[in-house]
């Protein structure tokens, strides 16, 4: 009889199983996304905090001057590794539209460490209007809003080349390998040495794509280790729980065979 | 127990304490149940974590189409172990159907819809409907892409009524489109609608402690040697078989919790915006599929929701005396056959209706309705059954030790 319940999980996987990735595969329009490795995979995957900085830097100084991120609280940086008076300091580069004060008035301030991070436009018209027609999405969840979200953002991100002889570029736009039907608005934004590496990590293309990825899965899942080891400890316990479960079912069972 | 003077003195006035010492500990059962017999359980057990995760979801959650979307990531990132709730709950939607289809099949296979049991299992038609209906709307709830195109897919469906539809959409929506209005009642109802299944669920069990569980051999007990108390011997087998699906949905919920999920409805709804492919939830995508094979777009629902009803009829198309398959040699070839069917539907439904994949959508409809409407009851009529046991403790004690 036990043998009956495996069966019956692997029928109800495998419905599960095959329908999801083909799910994916009809999304992503058929281009084939080259896998990277990330710290963050696997049961046992984690966010390397010198990535996620490096990924942040990247974020503010190029992606930040068109995207927005307005999920993630310049307090949720902790999450990346930087302290209180880090983030504090941090929240107070920034100028922040608040209010209306008493005068009725609205008034600019600097930042504070539970201000979201501001959006670079005052409203998706304003962000039309100066790129051409197209709106930068917010990347906050960006990462998990794509099939196989990380590998896609760098494979987008490394894919900009010039379009094959035959295809029809409209104007304004950009050839990209992997950005579904290959035309996307937003022009290559990395290049050799964009940024500045404050650990003096060499900032090549591929190093800027990586760590800025990196980053985006973090915005999006910022509880991602928290919920990984929360579910080593649940899978241990369900584990011998269900052991006992077992030897328990065996031993009232056994006078009835 | 049963002894203290205060439960007596409440038994004495209201006898739950004699009910539920009839129907939960001693309630005889037969004593060859194997574990397909747990997933009844398993989904009572499934639709409470539903409920009782979605009641703490509710008091963070706002159903207007402005805050949807961002209470929801809120959930997420800054309530206290929200992204845990949220995880158990999208991902406890999954596993209730994956536990429910089982529990269905299961009942297919050892003909556990047959008399004296027809109510107990249109009760539980009865139960799969609504429940489709509750996670429809819930995964409206999130207000993403998906939610949002797959609410407006299929509610348009109900404009196929002839005369009536556009009013039905229009009533539907409470507006001229899936907006704020639609978002509002949907929650309602998907608030509502769990609380209703709880009670069908009662109707149910009701029905199932009326004649007892059907098993294996699909024969009736002869006499007492041929049932156990429901408790300890089935108590704890279905707590082992609950361990068990445990540790799938754990490891769903906490490594891989997006994986059944759809990418796009991480992306906030768009009315201007028509994603690619609008595809349902998974456990949709064999009905999804039948409805997208036919050309007619009346025909096509008609088809859709023929394809869940026939199985209220399904206890008068079986005309075959013997319940389990386990004795029906050719009924049993077909059982699988339609279990294929049912999968080859789902991927059909996740792909675009168009070229092969329609092709073979529609091959699959026309076998699924020639299954239920042609082949079973032909069966019924000429297939010859195997011999049945004398009894159900004759072939138990026979077998060899397990």
């Amino acid at each position: 009889m036990k043998k009956l319940i495996v069966p019956a999980f692997a029928a109800a996987l495998t419905l599960g199983l095959s329908l999801a990735p083909s799910q994916q595969a009809v999304a992503a329009e058929g281009v084939a996304v080259p896998q990277q490795k990330w710290s963050f995979d696997g049961p046992f995957g984690h966010y390397d905090k010198m990535e996620l900085q490096r990924g942040f830097q990247v974020f503010r100084e190029v992606c930040a001057s068109c995207h927005g991120l307005k999920y993630i609280a310049f307090r949720d940086l902790a999450g990346l590794g930087y302290s209180p008076e880090e983030i504090k300091q941090m929240a107070e580069d920034y100028t922040i539209t608040d209010g209306p004060g008493d005068d009725g008035e609205m008034f600019d301030r600097p930042g504070k460490a539970s201000d979201r991070y501001p959006d670079p436009f005052p409203n998706d018209k304003a962000a039309a209007a100066s790129n051409g027609g197209a709106i930068p999405p917010d990347l906050s969840l960006m990462a998990k809003a794509r099939p196989d979200g990380a590998n896609y953002l760098y494979a987008l991100m490394t894919g900009y080349e010039d379009p094959p002889a035959d295809f029809d570029l409209l104007e304004g736009l950009h050839y990209n390998a992997y950005f579904p039907g290959h035309q996307i608005a937003m022009p290559s934004p990395l290049f050799e040495d964009g940024v500045t590496y404050g650990d003096e990590t060499p900032a090549t293309v591929d190093q800027m794509a990586h760590d800025v990825t990196a980053f985006l899965m973090w915005a999006a899942e910022p509880k991602m280790e928290e919920r990984k080891e929360t579910g080593i400890k649940v899978l241990i316990f369900l584990v011998i729980f269900t052991v006992l479960l077992y030897a328990a079912k065996r031993r009232v069972w056994r006078d009835i065979h | 127990m049963m002894n203290h003077p205060l439960v007596k003195w409440i038994d004495h006035r209201l006898p739950i304490i004699t009910l539920m010492n009839k129907e939960l500990n001693e309630y005889p059962t037969p004593r060859n149940l194997n574990y397909w017999w747990n997933f009844g359980s398993l989904a009572g057990i499934i639709l409470v974590i539903m409920i009782l995760t979605g009641i703490v979801l509710a008091m963070q959650y706002t159903p207007h189409k402005d805050y949807a979307f961002d209470s929801v990531e809120r959930i997420m990132r800054d309530v206290n172990f929200g992204w845990m709730l949220r995880y158990i709950h999208a991902n406890g939607a999954s596993f209730f159907f994956i536990v429910v289809y089982i529990h269905i099949f299961r009942g297919l296979y050892y003909g556990s819809y047959k008399a004296p049991r027809e109510l107990l299992w249109m009760i539980g038609v009865v139960i799969l409907i609504v429940m489709m209906a509750t996670a429809f709307m819930g995964y409206v709830l999130p207000w993403g892409q998906m939610s949002f195109w797959g609410a407006t897919v299929i509610t348009n469906l109900f404009s196929a009524v002839p005369v009536f539809g556009e009013a039905i959409v229009t009533w539907l929506w409470g507006g001229f489109s899936v907006d704020n209005a639609t978002l509002n009642r949907f929650f309602a109802l998907h608030y509502l609608l769990p609380f209703v299944l709880v009670a069908i669920v009662v109707l149910h069990l009701w029905a199932l402690h009326r004649f007892g569980s059907n098993n294996p051999l699909g024969i009736d007990a002869k006499g007492p040697q041929d049932k156990i108390p429901f408790n300890p011997y089935y108590t704890i087998k279905d707590a082992f078989g609950l361990g068990v699906c445990l540790i799938f949905f754990a490891w769903f919920v906490f490594f891989a919790p997006n994986y059944l999920g759809h990418p796009d409805n991480y992306i906030p709804a768009n009315p201007l915006s028509t994603p690619a492919h609008i595809v349902p939830e998974w456990y949709f995508l064999p009905f999804y599929a039948i409805l997208r094979s036919i050309d007619n777009k009346l025909l096509g629902v008609v088809a859709m929701f023929a394809s869940i009803f026939v199985l209220f009829i399904l206890p008068w198309l079986d005309r075959s005396p013997v319940r389990s398959g386990k004795f029906r040699p050719i009924f049993k070839l077909f059982f699988w056959v339609l279990v294929l069917d049912c999968i080859v539907l789902g991927i059909c439904g996740a792909k675009p209706a168009e070229g092969k994949w329609l092709y073979i959508s529609r091959i699959g409809t026309f076998w699924y309705f020639l299954h239920f409407f042609v082949i079973i009851p032909l069966l019924g009529i000429l297939e010859r059954p195997r011999p049945l046991p004398a009894s159900i403790s004759e072939p138990v004690l026979k077998a060899p030790a397990e």
